[in-house]
């Protein structure tokens, strides 16, 4: 499909990873068609000065690419989001942040720009337009139906952002989202950036993903240069990486079990996840591993201290956690709660390319270390974990399942673990602007990365996208049906980044 | 379940009285704590947790202090839901535009006399966040601010040491103020 579809075009140069072409409005629509048949999974759409790019992934043939289509003079782009619903929100944020007019977007409300900005369009230089109206939640109208407006200051200890239920009774007949209060100007500050002060930016989109933001953009950033980091360099990210999914999968299975008000998974799988992160903090220096990768390699060498505290935690989980993988199987109370509850259609997995865990849950089968394997996970595969249900349990089953896929890899790794240097000065400057596109497995789902960088080493041009933006609107689809007392628990079985959405 | 449960009975506390690695401090902040708190407040501390933009990590951190090692509870700390029902307000984050309002009206519906500690390099002055257009900035530009807990993110232990730190710093002003003619 990608290659029929690119037939006539040739790759950009300067760009790296996968091919980059540059679309016409006619190839532009090839792609909403495309998408819309489900030939291809959409993995990305941002914008640039005058152009908008989109990062394509054909399933079939697990093949990659991007493709750009340039904003025309007075600033329109055709939308994708007519023939492809995923996109409708990134090119609501695309127009937000550059000030574009998306051709024919079915949604037009803006999505970050909440108007309390001194600026408009703040990533285009650009004449301010006219004040946004008043943001319109969508209708939901009949006898009896009430709303519950909830945040964007949440009950417990979350993120912030605003959930519009409209309930009959109690069940959730339209959950809607607003999303964009953690909004902080990341792309914007990044621009100008040198490449260290940005990896520390990318490191802190969303704390939970540090390594896995810091993997794909140190990646993106040494595609773009054409930059090799010393192989032991290349093996600690991906410990790392495994150790950070271990600790966040952990966690969430507890507090998915603590919003079924079954509180002893909670506090057993805190244990875990507390020795987990001590163990990092010994190995790595930092708790959650954050500003340990770098462009060049990582801060940290792994002394044999660290690698041993790493073998004793993966030998104490192994001891430790089927107990607890019994006691979620044997508690019917609990599974109560989870089987059946929060469905995702492997369909709308497959349209949203549903990321991570949530799409494994639902029969898509994707997996950027097994489908895209970048280094050490071309050298060192790891299974991939699926299951068809689609609900909150399968979800769990799919991260209690790659915890003891984890657990198995870094075994295997850190037995092969080469030796050598964990870092290597990133000092080739390019003569003109390079590009490069990654994409990372974290714990959540595949985090992608674009850079664009100038022969100064700086960044002109960087985009990280969460995750989250394609399992947010799949929320809204699980909770329908079901009812308000169980979305903490679909929500906690999803756990989307508020800040790497809003970024 | 049942085993489970019994292997913890019988099975020594995860909670760190003497910890290898923090050892006293943990405990005797957490001592001293709920002396200054009971006279201060009568009988513990509840907390409401504001994300104003943070990257999620303080909240990573400050969930960790629930956790069995830390078990901030046995100390009369408490996270609650309302602001209503809180004394502290620990404020994280780098208090975008889009959350300026929302931390403004949760630090007018909390009751006095109430504290604000701001967490993290974010909260304490920004972080790598600083001069976007989308920050307001460090929490003190918002909210009149006891007490700054810095870290990226803090540690659990720096969070309990900095809690423990205002609290008998409000109780000595309280006592001083009382013994004034």
């Amino acid at each position: 499909m990608l290659k029929a579809l690119f037939a006539d075009l040739l790759p950009v140069a300067s760009h790296r990873g996968w091919p980059r072409v540059e679309a016409d409005a006619g190839v532009w629509r090839g792609i909403g068609e495309a998408l819309r048949e489900g030939k291809l999974d959409l993995l990305g759409l941002w914008g640039d000065e005058a152009a908008v790019h989109c990062a394509l992934y054909e399933p079939a043939t697990r093949h990659m690419s991007s493709a750009s289509i340039k904003v025309s003079a007075d600033g329109k782009v055709p939308s994708l989001a007519v023939f492809h619903a995923p996109a409708s929100r990134l090119e609501r944020a695309i127009a937000d942040l550059f000030g574009f007019e998306m051709v024919g977007l079915p949604d037009p409300r803006p999505w970050l720009d909440h108007g309390r900005w001194a600026v408009r369009s703040p990533l285009a230089e650009r004449a301010p337009g006219p004040e946004p109206p008043r943001y319109a939640f969508l209708a939901a109208e009949g006898p009896s139906l009430h709303q519950i407006p909830v945040g964007p200051v949440h009950a417990g200890i979350i993120e912030p952002g605003h959930f519009r239920f409209t309930a009959s009774g109690e069940t959730v007949v339209r959950l809607e989202e607003r999303l964009g209060y953690t909004h902080k100007g990341v792309e914007k500050l990044l621009c100008g950036k040198t490449i260290h002060e940005a990896a520390r930016l990318a490191a802190r989109v969303s704390g939970d993903s540090t390594v896995a933001y810091g993997f794909a953009f140190a990646r993106a950033v040494e595609t773009a240069l054409d930059f090799c980091p010393p192989p032991r360099a290349v093996w600690l990210r991906a410990v790392m990486a495994e150790l950070e999914r271990i600790a966040n999968h952990l966690g969430d299975i507890g507090a998915i079990c603590n919003d079924a008000a079954f509180s002893m998974m909670h506090a057993e799988c805190a244990i875990l996840r507390e020795e987990t992160l001590r163990t990092c903090a010994v190995a790595f220096g930092h708790r959650l591993m954050m500003d340990c990768i770098v462009p060049g390699g990582v801060t940290a060498h792994l002394a044999s201290a660290g690698h041993d505290a790493i073998l004793s935690l993966a030998q104490h989980l192994r001891r430790q956690f089927p107990e607890l993988i019994e006691l979620y199987e044997n508690t019917a109370s609990l599974q109560d709660r989870t089987v059946g509850t929060g469905m995702v259609t492997a369909l709308l997995a497959a349209q949203f390319a549903a990321a991570g865990y949530v799409g494994r849950a639902s029969g898509r089968a994707f997996d950027t270390r097994v489908c895209r394997p970048y280094p050490p996970y071309d050298v060192e595969p790891i299974d991939m974990v699926g299951r068809d249900e689609g609900d909150v349990d399968a979800r769990v089953w799919i991260r209690m399942l790659e915890i003891q896929r984890s657990l198995d890899w870094l075994e295997a790794a850190l037995a092969s673990l080469p030796n050598g240097p964990t870092h290597r000065p990133v000092i080739a400057a390019p003569t003109v602007s390079v590009e490069g596109t990654a994409l990372v497995e974290g714990f959540r789902g595949d985090v992608l990365a674009y850079v664009r960088i100038g022969p100064d080493l700086c960044i002109e041009r960087c985009h990280l996208r969460d995750p989250s933006w394609f399992l947010w609107p799949l929320l809204e689809a699980a909770i329908e049906g079901n009812i308000v007392a169980d979305f903490p628990l679909c929500n906690k079985s999803f756990n989307c980044s508020y800040s790497g959405h809003d970024l | 379940m049942r085993r489970r449960l019994f292997k913890n009975l019988v099975t020594a506390p995860s909670t760190e009285p003497v910890s290898e690695r923090e050892p006293e401090v943990l405990e005797a902040a957490g001592a001293t704590l709920r002396g200054a708190i009971a006279r201060r407040l009568g009988r513990s501390l509840a907390i409401r947790e504001v994300d104003t933009g943070s990257c999620n990590a303080c909240e990573l951190e400050i969930h960790a202090l629930s956790n069995a090692f830390y078990d901030v509870e046995r100390f009369g700390i408490r996270f609650v839901a309302s602001p209503r029902h809180a004394d502290m307000l620990l404020v994280t984050g780098p208090v975008t535009h889009n959350m300026r309002e929302a931390l403004e009206r949760t630090y007018a519906a909390t009751p006095a006399p109430k504290w604000v500690v701001a967490v993290g390099d974010c909260g304490a002055g920004c972080g790598v966040f600083a001069n976007s257009y989308a920050c307001v900035g460090a929490v003190a530009k918002v909210l009149p601010v006891d007490l700054v807990i810095r870290g990226c993110p803090p540690t659990p232990t720096d969070l309990l040491q900095g809690l423990l730190w205002l609290i008998s710093d409000s109780a000595a002003r309280a006592a001083t103020d009382a013994s004034r003619p």
